[in-house]
């Protein structure tokens, strides 16, 4: 494994991480940005994931796809530490959850916070500065620069001052992203970005996730729309409560897998196929 | 006796000072913390730590044998977190829901607190010790020391807010958004919620176990009419509790004030509440954009404008909805 002294050297700790001028040329993993051992988690005693052992490059645009109550989300907040473990180990970049926390940038579900709640777009995205800022110090000019800066990056810089409840559920999922960008991460976990949303944020989204993987970082995402995983994803993790299949979306989406993950789900399995198809003729997708 | 209301309102009496500024504090205090616990959706919790902290003032009486202000105080804050204790144990290791254990903690700890008044009551001396003024709110049983007791605990709290406003902006916000970027969310849930315990505790004298949620909620409620910005919304609540806070106390010291200031009355915490509940209605009625005469003249001019449009628009074929404002 080459190391590359390049975007590493102000991220301390993360010497494994390789940059590579070329982006995604090449197939072989350079680098691990996650890995998973052995983890099982439940709630109430009823395991949600079971034994899972699953190692993420980096890097890449990673989606987590499985049926509804999979352990998709649960995978991703076991990832963050935001759920306890009931065995098994996860590391990030090398480090555990905990220290890797600087390199680590969260979008959550839309519906999970209250839109009414008092603040300003440019608000939610300066809370993506508080990690940094530590305890007591408030957001200064150059935090506000930055968050200007990622509102301009989502098409957003017009709506900074505006309440929360007032944007669009598309809008409302660009200020998320924007919230995660000013961290200035190297690993993005998103939950369910594409949810909701409309056609030209979708496309907006995707260009972003492309810019985050062509300047060395890697995005995790929460994926419902098979339809679109080839075309939006190098990389799937395929889950139901254990891991099903993981691997470069070229090789592991394949129709056994989606029929090992999504049982006799028929119609959904029909239009993935279809995608897995049109991926495979060359010139059907972009 | 209009003298003497005069006496009160203008402040002329030192005590009468000492009192009002006490509990304008407090009402400062609540309205700040009372921003944090309503929107984190705990307005509740603090309701049952008031009616938990009863039985607290009863036991301290019994272990002090009088009716000494700062350890009836620690008795009820004892208690009082001892009751958020058990609602989080409740909903943390059972399968019951937080409205259901805050009800549970809510109503045992209450009925246990009366049933130990009345023990007190039928004890011999055991009708100095004030406790219906813990009930319902007395501010004139305060001494001065007991009001710098609660303005200074209501200044700390609004202190504390004020250091870690932004940690607990995000914490209200999104919880887990929070966790993942290094906040430790669990002791900063915990600390709002021995803020809210010692607000309403040190609220207790003034505004009374039954009562004192209140001037958590409602100014915080009315805030929230006038605002998009929480920092506005966290002052302007403040704003609302100190106006409730010293209203009320005048009120129910000069109503029914034949006797002199503070000596007689209302109970306080009655009074505190309805003033605040004033400018609730004020509020939800009057505030610019979300209150209801904004929102009914919203809904009228649009109409309007939709009716004098519409002969217009039939021949000129638009289909576009109106830009409207947001």
């Amino acid at each position: 494994m080459p190391l590359a002294p390049t975007r590493s050297s102000t991220f301390p700790g993360a010497g494994e991480e390789v940059s590579s001028p070329d982006g995604l040329s090449g197939t072989v993993p350079r680098g691990i940005a996650v890995e998973v051992h052995d983890v099982t988690v439940a709630y109430q005693r009823k395991p949600v994931l079971w034994d899972v052992d699953v190692s993420i490059p980096t890097e890449r645009l990673v989606a987590i796809i499985g049926p509804n109550g999979a352990g998709k989300t649960t995978l991703l907040k076991a990832i963050l530490g935001l759920v306890p473990l009931a065995s098994g180990d996860i590391r990030i970049l090398g480090m555990p959850p905990r220290k890797a926390r600087p390199f680590v940038a969260y979008v959550p579900q839309r519906e999970s916070v209250d839109w009414d709640f008092p603040v300003s777009a440019m608000d939610v995205v300066l809370m993506g500065r508080y990690g940094r800022l530590g305890w007591f110090r408030r957001p200064g000019r150059k935090d506000r620069e930055a968050a200007v800066a990622v509102l301009d990056q989502v098409g957003m810089a017009d709506l900074a001052g505006r309440q929360i409840s007032q944007l669009s559920g598309g809008q409302q999922q660009r200020v998320f992203l924007a919230r995660a960008l000013v961290q200035e991460a190297r690993l993005y976990f998103m939950d369910e970005p594409f949810a909701g949303v409309d056609a030209a944020t979708e496309k907006a989204i995707v260009l972003l996730l492309q810019r985050i993987r062509a300047s060395g970082g890697t995005v995790v995402a929460v994926h419902h729309d098979l339809q679109t995983v080839p075309e939006y994803f190098d990389h799937v993790v395929m889950l139901n409560t254990r891991l099903v299949a993981s691997g470069p979306t070229a090789s592991a989406f394949s129709p056994e897998n989606l029929h090992r993950t999504y049982g006799g789900r028929l119609t959904l399995l029909d239009q993935a196929m279809e995608a897995v198809r049109r991926s495979a003729t060359p010139g059907a997708s972009e | 006796m209009i003298a003497e209301t005069w006496d009160i309102i203008l402040l002329r009496d030192s005590t009468t000072r000492t009192v009002v500024a006490g509990t304008a504090l407090l009402g400062l205090a609540s309205g700040v913390i009372g921003t944090f616990a309503v929107l984190r959706r705990r307005s509740l919790v603090g309701d049952a730590v008031a009616h938990a902290s009863l039985p607290g003032v009863c036991v301290a009486f019994f272990v002090v044998g009088d009716r000494h202000f700062p350890s009836l105080l620690i008795g009820a804050l004892v208690f009082g977190l001892l009751g958020a204790g058990c609602i989080a144990a409740i909903r943390e290791w059972t399968r019951i829901k937080e409205d259901a254990a805050i009800g549970l903690v809510l109503g045992t700890f209450f009925g246990l607190g009366i049933v130990l008044s009345g023990v007190i009551q039928r004890m011999p001396g055991g009708n100095r010790a004030g406790l219906d003024g813990f009930l319902f709110g007395k501010a004139a049983s305060m001494v001065s020391s007991d009001a710098w007791t609660i303005g200074g605990t209501a200044a700390g709290t609004v202190a504390l807010v004020a250091l870690l406003f932004k940690e607990f902006r995000l914490l209200c916000f999104d919880r887990e958004y929070a966790a993942s970027s290094g906040i430790p969310v669990l002791w900063m849930d915990l600390l709002l919620l021995a803020l809210v315990t010692t607000c309403t505790v040190a609220g207790l004298p003034a505004a009374g176990v039954v009562m004192v949620a209140a001037l958590l909620i409602i100014p915080a409620s009315a805030a929230r009419f006038w605002t998009e910005n929480l920092t506005v919304m966290t002052v302007i609540a403040g704003f609302f509790g100190v106006a409730s806070a010293v209203v009320g106390t005048m009120v129910s010291a000069t109503v029914i004030g034949p006797a002199g200031a503070f000596s007689r009355g209302l109970p306080t915490g009655p009074c505190i509440t309805l003033a605040a509940t004033a400018f609730f209605l004020l509020s939800m009625v009057f505030a610019p954009r979300r209150g209801v005469v904004a929102d009914v003249w919203r809904l009228f001019s649009l109409r309007r404008e939709l009716a004098l449009q519409r002969p217009l628009r039939r021949v000129l074929r638009v289909d576009s909805p109106p830009e409207t404002e947001a």
